[in-house]
């Protein structure tokens, strides 16, 4: 039987009680929301936290809405809110392609958008979702809020920069005109983490691409965010040849693991292939072409 | 901790560590073994529960989480006798073999079809594909689904 080690448990009843909680208990306090990264961790005491604050009643933490021209999410917002958003469909379709994928329908329920990005897993789809996108998210302390900008929210490994005592609040999402996105994702069987995951993100103005956002998932430590792919697309006409490009520096700039979902070559290989398919669909979908 | 909710409409309570994980509250304290207990690790589903209506792997959810929540258990499901639809279908296309995945995939369906009374096969077996039968019944357990979705529909326009 896994049961996880002993701790004390509380239920917050707003944010800042959440964030008072953390500030009391120190920095063997722990959040939980879905707890469907957390409890499994616990139960192998790959995590061991002496307290726990509950989230889940948190209901002004879960929303998905359009606000000064961006798109922001809760960080209690579930799965399965992700998935059946028509607003977050419309805007940036990538996250129904990632949802679609995530884990099982019954998992969806439960798991969260915040929990996610804080797990900080490599093999995570949001994390190279929202890097791709360039999102934004909001971190809240007992002094008062910061925005960190993706690039600086994961440290390492499972490493975030939330601090102890902090909340992450909210995800914010730019809205920029010329957007798609699209996620792509190779799996063993349905539900399990991903062998190899590309999320792409372009903005095309003029027919050139002014923005591109690339990320990976499950091919290295962290989640890679693809930033000499970046370069090379900002500026340039969208087409399959630099499309290809893009994908040979995917596949040269990502640092897989050999392990039972295969050895570094084929997930170096399927890096560059999703890398150009997400790319493709991006593309197609700023210019209401998709198939 | 004290904990109290609402299980198969009735209110019920105990005191449990925060460590308890919901499917042995259900199945310990409670003494409901009709929710088994699988994997451990949120992969296998035999232990799904609804919590307000939507499935949750109970063993991935803390009793103390669900304080004040409302649980279904599979034992709920038959109702003065008489089996719920989704039993009947189970049990018409012989949708089990050895029944440990059994009372997931019947609270799994249960709620697809409350929330989608006329799933395809498709949406049938994306909503089963966070429950896994070894006996690989998969096509028996969709025919099920679907007997009950058009015996539901019938009992429906016969009221």
């Amino acid at each position: 039987m896994q049961t996880p080690a002993p701790f004390e448990y509380e239920r917050a009843t707003s944010v800042d009680g959440a964030i008072a909680a953390l500030g009391r208990l120190g920095a063997e306090a722990r959040i939980i929301a879905g707890g469907h990264s957390l409890l499994p961790m616990m139960k192998l005491r790959l995590a061991n936290p002496a307290h726990l604050v509950d989230i889940n009643d948190l209901a002004e933490l879960a929303y998905i809405r359009e606000q000064d021209d961006e798109i922001r999410i809760g960080a209690l917002t579930r799965h399965v809110d992700l998935l059946k958003s028509e607003l977050l469909s419309e805007r940036f379709p990538i996250f129904r392609d990632a949802e679609t994928v995530i884990a099982d329908p019954i998992v969806r329920n439960r798991g969260t958008i915040g929990g996610s990005l804080c797990q900080a897993d490599a093999a995570e789809d949001l994390s190279a979702v929202c890097s791709a996108l360039k999102a934004e998210v909001v971190i809240r302390g007992a002094g008062g809020e910061r925005v960190v900008g993706m690039e600086d929210f994961h440290v390492g490994p499972f490493t975030t920069a939330v601090g102890a005592g902090e909340l992450l609040t909210e995800i914010r999402l730019a809205l920029r005109p010329g957007a798609g996105s699209a996620h792509e994702k190779v799996e063993r069987r349905a539900g399990d983490w991903a062998i190899a995951a590309a999320s792409a993100a372009l903005w095309i103005d003029g027919g050139l691409i002014a923005e591109a956002g690339i990320a990976l998932s499950a091919v290295g430590m962290t989640t890679i965010h693809l930033t000499r792919a970046e370069e090379l697309l900002r500026g340039k006409q969208p087409s399959d040849e630099l499309f290809a490009e893009a994908g040979e520096i995917a596949s040269a700039d990502c640092s897989p693991s050999a392990d039972g979902r295969g050895p570094v070559d084929y997930k170096r290989h399927l890096a560059g292939v999703l890398t150009q398919r997400a790319l493709r669909r991006s593309a197609a979908r700023s210019l209401h072409q998709e198939a | 901790m004290n904990v109290s909710m609402t299980v198969n409409g009735e209110q019920v309570s105990g005191d449990v560590e925060p460590r308890q994980l919901l499917v042995h509250f259900i199945r310990e304290t409670l003494g409901l073994k009709g929710t088994h207990w699988g994997c451990d690790t949120s992969n296998c589903g035999a232990c799904v529960v609804l919590m307000d209506g939507q499935p949750l792997k109970s063993c991935t959810a803390l009793a103390v989480m669900c304080d004040g929540h409302e649980i279904r258990t599979v034992e709920s499901l038959e109702m003065d006798g008489a089996l719920d639809p989704i039993q009947q279908g189970f049990h018409e296309r012989h949708a089990l073999q050895c029944g440990f995945c059994t009372p997931g995939m019947l609270m799994t369906t249960r709620a697809l079809l409350d929330e989608n009374p006329d799933p395809t096969d498709q949406e049938i077996r994306t909503a089963i594909s966070g429950s896994i039968c070894r006996c690989t019944g998969y096509k028996n357990i969709v025919s099920a689904v679907r007997w009950a979705a058009e015996h539901e529909a019938g009992a429906k326009s016969e009221a």
